[in-house]
């Protein structure tokens, strides 16, 4: 494989995250280098969505420092993390429901709309060019997810496998550098995993995106991933490649339960 | 009992006898005419005949200097791609056999054929292909090179034999520039009587055959089909069935080139109906099961439409029934139900036929199996002229055709232009023509026991003409049996009546040498999973809802309606169906119980289920089974299930009411 694992360009130093006596997060570390995929598990409530909402700019966390491609991060919001390439789906499905694939996707390419809503309104012109380039690049990326035949379907019309999909999909569309997947394969059947396997390791080598997912999975996570980090009651208790963190009897303990 | 030759046997054209020549030919005459049409990105994206050709040359040259030489194999395995279709004609130009393989087919089944063959090079689609050639590289000494379609996903395989099918084609371009003479040189010496292409049989019994057709057979069967229904190069036809299949080679290849219409390749296997809409086919191929499959979801639809337009729909159906058929053959019809039928022309017939794709038809085949009458009837009576041909791999599908205006349900018409057909003593169909195969690969033995003493080809069918020189036809002669008391069974006659019921997939019916007949049923989970959630019966998977009890019901209702039917003919109301089951899972060609072409493999499932079979005869209420599957990955696992047995009605003979 020629995959190749860059430096690091996104660092967690020393996060901590509470809401009020709630302390969803404390003190962790960790980083994520380019080109790799890095899972993010451990028990319900173990502070992981939180994680990814951190990275995303959803949440503030009290202390530490979040570095992204060598800044310091200031405070920012979710829009603002989009800009500076950042991408992510969600553990409940958030599409337009009652809007097709191909709108959905397009929604994903928003950001990177130049015109004003004036401009749009006029069929001819700029606009129109500028929409067309979008499309096309949807098109590739609706190629590369092999949804061409619910390009046209209504969202909510949809399996809930193929829903993931979509929104996977909506994510790519903004070119991120760094996609994060909140379960993208939660609630789904043995092929549906593994289609969906082979879309994010499809999305990693040919795109070379950098990937944070978590996921409940084991098998997926210990297959796909590059390195594991394991979080238990908002604290970090491993970290590294999937080998080693399957062996580490602390991380059995906490995730696997004793006995296992 | 032969029939003679028919007057205008298709007339080759001097200086066209190959495809490279005809391909080279359209080029010249109608080069910005589009040959293929391909939706890639959303847009159905044309290559001329012009470009084609070109891209033709340089594929050629690009092979020829990979070291592809004259009469060497070249496998071709995907989806309908223009590119794999270019690659047919490519092979040809250099006096080479392309052989087409089927794209589902799993690694182990192409190994045997890739083996057989002595393939020397491949053109895939894509990586999943790849893959699969490359996990049966070490059985396959004289494979040198694999050219890949898609270069998607292929960034990271070092492999020195695989090469891209765009590297290939800039190094071919190169070539042909520095020797513009080269590809007109290989044409020229191509013969019509070369082998234009390799199709292997289903296997229906036992391993594949590898046929070698002509370029003159081929030819013959294209401009024989192109003359007989006035194709033109107008025409557009959607290129969805494997390219393996003989009838996709027919219509989508051969007839393509002797008339020069255009082919559409779908998006996907599963844009196909969408597909089928945008092109609007003038021309149109399919086997029984897409017509089927086509009726159930107007159906499912229908079901879930408003009352007024279910109102509306069931009404003008039954006048359809009365005389739509009758209209388009152009038969009297009196003016008030002629009327009728207009108004529902506009408010019905249209629009539905617009929703199918099918607005724009001007013909429709069916073939590979029997046609349901009832399904026959439908697309009739909706005024698309929808007609049955037959014929065999060894016979380029083209023995029989059903003239316009000739169209009877059950039979498969009269012989072809230029082909003989004849009715052996043990009621075997024989034929004779240019279309017959060269021989069967490496198979002197098969191929000589192919033919009788005067040169006809034996089909193994088994069938008779009628009052009016139609060809009827029953079943495999080899298939035909007795049950215990000697009357006939004819096990194939019976499944197909099963499985013209919507609810009914797959039958298998068993009798030879027993005391009664018996089947093994397949529901179809579309149609039996919609029935029953409309009436909210809960279901887990197939295995599940194959064992419910209400199922049983509904489709012991089925079977009796067979056997009623089976009652009012006397040569076959021995032949009803005593007991029968629902099996636990559904048969499957990786399974190698159905063939690619989905046939059912009678004698493999017999002895598969064996012990289904025993309990049918001991008079069992069910019979526990565990049964060994393969999944689509090639994971092996189990499926175990306690399958009921239920019996069924018997009508003691009677002969048919009229009408």
């Amino acid at each position: 494989m020629a995959r190749v694992i860059g430096d690091v360009i996104l660092d967690l130093q020393n996060i901590s995250l509470s809401f009020g006596g709630v302390k969803a997060l404390t003190n962790i570390s960790f980083d994520v280098r380019e080109g790799e995929i890095r899972a993010i598990i451990g028990p319900n409530g173990a502070g992981k969505s939180s994680m990814l909402n951190v990275i995303n700019g959803v949440y503030h966390p009290q202390q530490g420092r979040i570095v992204f491609r060598g800044q310091e991060r200031r405070r920012m919001n979710p829009h603002e993390a989009a800009a500076q390439g950042i991408a992510r789906t969600f553990q409940n499905i958030a599409l337009f429901k009652g809007m097709t694939v191909l709108d959905n996707i397009m929604t994903g390419r928003n950001l990177m709309m130049r015109r004003n809503f004036l401009w749009n309104a006029l069929y001819w012109g700029p606009s129109r060019r500028e929409e067309i380039a979008h499309r096309k690049r949807v098109e590739e990326i609706i190629d590369f997810l092999e949804i061409q035949n619910i390009r046209k379907t209504p969202v909510g019309r949809l399996p809930y496998g193929l829903q993931k999909r979509v929104e996977l999909a909506r994510a790519l569309a903004a070119e991120p550098s760094l996609l994060l997947l909140d379960e993208p394969m939660a609630g789904m059947n043995v092929e549906e995993k593994q289609d969906m396997c082979r879309f994010i390791l499809d999305v990693n080598e040919q795109l070379g995106t950098t990937i944070v997912l978590i996921e409940h999975d084991m098998g997926v996570v210990m297959d796909i991933s590059d390195r594991v980090v394991v979080l238990d009651y908002g604290r970090k208790i491993g970290d590294g490649p999937p080998d080693e963190v399957r062996n580490d009897p602390v991380v059995i303990e906490a995730y696997l339960g004793a006995g296992h | 009992m032969a029939e003679g030759t028919k007057p205008h046997a298709p007339a080759i054209i001097p200086g066209l006898e190959t495809f490279p020549r005809l391909l080279r030919h359209h080029a010249r005459v109608r080069a910005d005419r589009p040959a293929i049409r391909e939706k890639e990105y959303g847009i159905w994206q044309t290559y001329t005949w012009g470009e084609c050709y070109a891209q033709v040359r340089a594929l050629a040259c690009g092979l020829a200097e990979a070291g592809f030489r004259r009469g060497d194999r070249l496998a071709i395995v995907g989806d309908n791609r223009p590119r794999l279709y270019l690659a047919v004609a490519a092979a040809q130009c250099l006096g080479g056999i392309p052989v087409l393989l089927y794209q589902d087919a799993i690694a182990e089944e192409m190994a045997y054929v890739l083996q057989d063959a002595e393939v020397k090079m491949a053109v895939v689609e894509d990586q999943e292909q790849v893959d699969k050639l490359l996990e049966i590289l070490d059985r396959l000494p004289s494979l040198e090179r694999i050219f890949y379609d898609d270069p998607r996903g292929m960034r990271h395989y070092t492999q020195p034999l695989l090469q891209g099918l765009d590297e290939l084609l800039e190094a071919g371009r190169i070539h042909d520039r520095n020797q513009p003479d080269f590809v007109d040189e290989e044409i020229e010496k191509g013969e019509s009587d070369d082998v234009s292409v390799m199709l292997y049989t289903s296997g229906t019994t036992g391993k594949p055959k590898g046929v070698c057709q002509t370029h003159r057979a081929f030819l013959f069967a294209g401009m024989g089909g192109v003359q007989f229904d006035h194709l033109t190069d107008r025409e557009e036809v959607l290129s969805y069935l494997p390219m393996a299949w003989v009838g996709d080679h027919l219509f989508s290849y051969a007839q393509a080139y002797a008339a020069g219409f255009t082919i559409n390749c779908p998006e996907s296997s599963e844009t196909v109906m969408t597909d089928l809409r945008e092109i609007g086919p003038t021309y149109y191929f399919a086997p029984p099961r897409v017509f089927e499959n086509l009726r159930t979801q107007v159906w499912i639809r229908m079901e879930d439409a408003g009352r007024l337009k279910q109102a509306m729909f069931r009404h003008f159906m039954k006048v359809a029934e009365r005389c739509g058929i009758q209209i388009l053959e152009g038969r009297p019809v009196p003016l008030l139900q002629r009327l009728h039928y207009a108004l529902g022309e506009i408010l019905v017939y249209g629009p539905l036929r617009n929703v199918l794709g099918l607005s724009r038809l001007r013909v429709a085949y069916t073939a590979g199996a029997a046609i349901g009458p009832d399904l026959f009837r439908f697309y009739r009576s909706i005024g698309i002229n929808l007609k049955q041909l037959y014929g065999q791999t060894e016979t380029c599908a083209y023995v029989c055709l059903q003239p316009d205006g000739e169209v009877k349900l059950d039979s498969v018409g009269k012989p072809a232009p230029g082909v003989e057909v004849k009715i052996a003593d043990n009621g075997e169909i024989r034929v004779r023509g240019p279309m017959l195969l060269k021989a069967y690969y490496k198979r002197p033995q098969d191929t000589a026991e192919a033919f009788d003493e005067e040169g006809y080809f034996m089909t193994g069918d088994a069938g008779f003409f009628d009052e009016d020189g139609h060809l009827k036809i029953i079943d495999r002669a080899k298939d035909v049996g007795r049950l215990k008391d000697g009357s006939i069974f004819a096990p194939n006659y019976i499944e197909n009546k099963l499985k013209f019921f919507p609810l009914i997939k797959e039958a298998v019916a068993f009798g030879h040498d027993r005391p009664y007949v018996t089947a093994f049923i397949n529901i179809d989970l579309e149609a039996v999973g919609n029935w029953a959630e409309r009436r909210g019966l809960a279901y887990s998977g197939y295995t599940d809802l194959a064992q419910q009890p209400a199922v049983y019901d509904l489709i012991q209702q089925c079977v009796e309606e067979v056997n009623e039917d089976l009652s009012h003919d006397p040569q076959m109301s021995g032949s009803q169906i005593r007991r029968f089951l629902i099996l636990h899972k559904e048969l499957d060609a990786d399974d190698e119980e159905l063939t690619r072409t989905r046939k059912v493999r009678r004698r493999f499932i017999a002895e598969k289920y064996a012990v289904l079979v025993e309990a049918l005869y001991a008079g069992k209420d069910s019979q526990y089974i565990e049964t060994a599957v393969k999944y689509e990955d090639g994971r092996a696992g189990k499926i175990a299930a306690e399958v009921r047995i239920r019996d069924a009605k018997v009508f003691p003979p009677s002969p048919r009411a009229q009408g």
